[in-house]
């Protein structure tokens, strides 16, 4: 295991976020803080509780997971789109690491930013409503494994891209419109029976309830299957990037 | 002496079909400076980015020191550096970082004392805290030649290293080859400069349309290739060479303007003196003269033409 190969990736990867500051820290805070100004206000005024937790608190867990995912798919994505990009992928390419090595460097560092934000957000959030952790234990595991499973997939949308409209597709066109469906300012118990049934095709809504139910232990679906979800959109990136690096795809034609 | 890169039979077809290596095999000296010529579109990227490990090969192997390319990637590529041909660097790092990011990456740890004198030997130390993108085109490619020093590679396969660099620059890379060629480190590479290859290395290498037409030693294959043309204009166009001249190797141009003499540039006693006395006892005058050296252009002409 070539370490210094891991750490050297990670920490450039790292100081890369550092350097983009604004836009990796403060553009995501200042977005959820619109959130709460306008769906906690707005619609909470209406809505005062989702099944007795206050609609501000509600909201929390799934404006954390709509930025974590869009952070993670984005960070994981450029992280290796963009040495593809601009030919400095040659130096990795060469270099005696083995492609787990590659992953554990890009995805690390990928994680670790959306984790951040992610902490950042909970901390923004509690400026506005009381938040309540009922299992930090399980809040801690949906967080990590939702990080480390978005930026794996990331980087599969990274070396499958070939330009900058197939990089943005999948965290701009997809992943809103999942998020927005998929429970996070509503639980699906308010919808009409047919649209509960199809909500169940979204992957998101395991991943937004599982997470609140870490929170408040209020779930749309069982927090068992949130989990398996996980695990098993965890396993099927895995298998893709087995199969990409055993062949080669778009990174040594 | 067993070689330090062996090549065998290696081919590779690109995902769209093309074939840019025919089946090329080709030993490499420790030691050694080779210079692999040949023109745009030769294979000599696709082959040196195989041996680096940058692209899969389709068919054959290559050992590094003995070790399989693909199956013992770890140890091949540690004693490998590469200078690759585009100028891609990470605009927005600074000097001193992307070639510490470079050592990491071939799993060294830190060593600025390393890196410091690598900076230095290639004039780059005040530019050591410059972002890349302020930097010139000459310096960039320092900069990458430095990257592929900060491992202290055995092999260094540099990537037509002279395309875009000015005179003095040149002098200088070719100092730095020197040295690196002085202590023990064996070089590759490419060009499409004939007198590039003359002036720096071993041995040398032709590769066209993905195979490796001829490798062999600079200063055989100089006096194998190396032909040289005098051409002179005459101030009297003639219709046919008179006898007098014959025993020398002339020709008479088309027009009948000018003589064309053909000789080898190495010569110890050059044959060209005594043919220009010869013209001025039997009173034939010139206007102009000019010599003329085989080019690469030349060779290429004449290596597929032997093959065909
Ligand atoms: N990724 C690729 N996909 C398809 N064809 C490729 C690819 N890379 C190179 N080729 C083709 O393979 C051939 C050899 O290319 P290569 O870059 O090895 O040439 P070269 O000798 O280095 O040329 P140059 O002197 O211009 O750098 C060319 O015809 C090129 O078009
Ligand atoms: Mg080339």
């Amino acid at each position: 295991m070539n370490f210094e190969a891991v750490k050297s990736i990670y920490t450039f990867e790292m100081a890369r976020m550092r350097r983009t500051l604004l836009q990796s820290v403060i553009s995501p805070v200042i977005t959820t803080s619109l959130y709460f100004i306008v769906f906690g206000t707005a619609i909470g005024s209406r809505i005062q509780t989702v099944e007795g937790v206050s609609y501000g608190a509600f909201i929390t867990p799934g404006l954390i997971m709509l930025t974590l995912l869009t952070q993670c798919i984005g960070n994981g994505s450029i992280g290796i789109y963009f040495p593809k990009f601009t030919g400095t992928i040659y130096e990795i390419l060469s270099a005696p690491v083995a492609m787990t090595e590659i992953l554990l460097g890009y995805v690390g560092a990928a994680a670790s930013k959306g984790l951040i934000i992610g902490l950042i957000i909970l901390a923004t959030a509690s400026f506005f409503v009381d938040i309540r952790i009922a299992h930090p234990f399980m809040m801690v595991v949906f967080l990590v494994l939702t990080a480390v499973t978005f930026s794996l997939f990331g980087f599969i949308i990274g070396v499958w891209a070939r330009n900058f409209e197939q990089l943005n597709v999948v965290p701009m066109l997809i992943v809103p419109p999942l998020t927005f469906l998929g429970g996070s300012f509503y639980s699906i118990n308010m919808l009409p029976p047919f649209w509960q049934t199809v909500s169940h095709f979204n992957p998101v809504l395991y991943l937004v309830s599982g997470f609140r139910w870490s929170f408040y232990e209020i779930a749309d679906v069982n927090p068992g299957i949130s989990l398996a979800m996980i695990g098993f959109f965890l396993l099927l990136c895995l298998s893709v990037l087995g199969w990409m690096f055993k062949t080669g795809y778009r990174l040594r034609s | 002496m067993t070689p330090i890169i062996s090549v065998q039979g290696l081919t590779k077809t690109y995902g769209n079909g093309f074939e840019a290596l025919k089946g090329v095999d080709l030993d490499i000296k420790e030691g050694e400076i080779l210079a692999l010529l040949g023109p745009n579109g030769a294979g000599k990227t696709t082959l040196i980015s195989i041996i680096c490990g940058i692209v899969n090969p389709s068919g054959g192997k290559v050992l590094v020191d003995g070790h399989d390319v693909v199956k013992d990637f770890r140890r091949t590529r540690a004693l490998i550096g590469l200078v690759p041909q585009e100028l891609t660097t990470d605009q927005f790092e600074t000097v001193w970082n992307t070639v510490s990011f470079s050592r990491g990456v071939y799993g060294y740890k830190p060593d600025p004392a390393l890196i410091e004198r690598v900076l230095k030997e290639l004039s780059l130390w005040s530019k050591k805290d410059n972002m890349i993108r302020e930097l010139s085109g000459g310096m960039k490619r320092r900069v990458l030649i430095a990257k592929a020093l900060s491992h202290e590679p055995r092999v260094l396969f540099l990537d037509e290293p002279t395309a875009g660099v000015d005179v003095n620059l040149r002098r200088e890379m070719w100092q730095v080859v020197e040295k690196l060629r002085e202590s023990g480190v064996t070089i590759i590479l490419t060009t499409h400069y004939i007198e590039e290859a003359e002036e720096i290395a071993d041995r040398v290498g032709v590769i066209n349309g993905g195979e490796l037409l001829l490798l062999e030693d600079k200063k055989t294959l100089m006096k194998k290739l190396g032909r040289k043309q005098l051409r002179l204009e005459l101030a009297e166009p003639m219709t046919s060479l008179p006898e007098s001249l014959a025993g020398y190797n002339l020709a008479l141009s088309e027009d009948g303007s000018a003589l064309l003499h053909e000789y080898h540039g190495d010569e110890a006693q050059g044959t060209v003196p005594s043919l220009l006395n010869r013209l001025a006892q039997e009173n034939i005058h010139f206007k102009d003269l000019s010599t003329r050296q085989s080019t690469l252009e030349d060779i290429f002409v004449a290596l597929v033409g032997e093959k065909a």
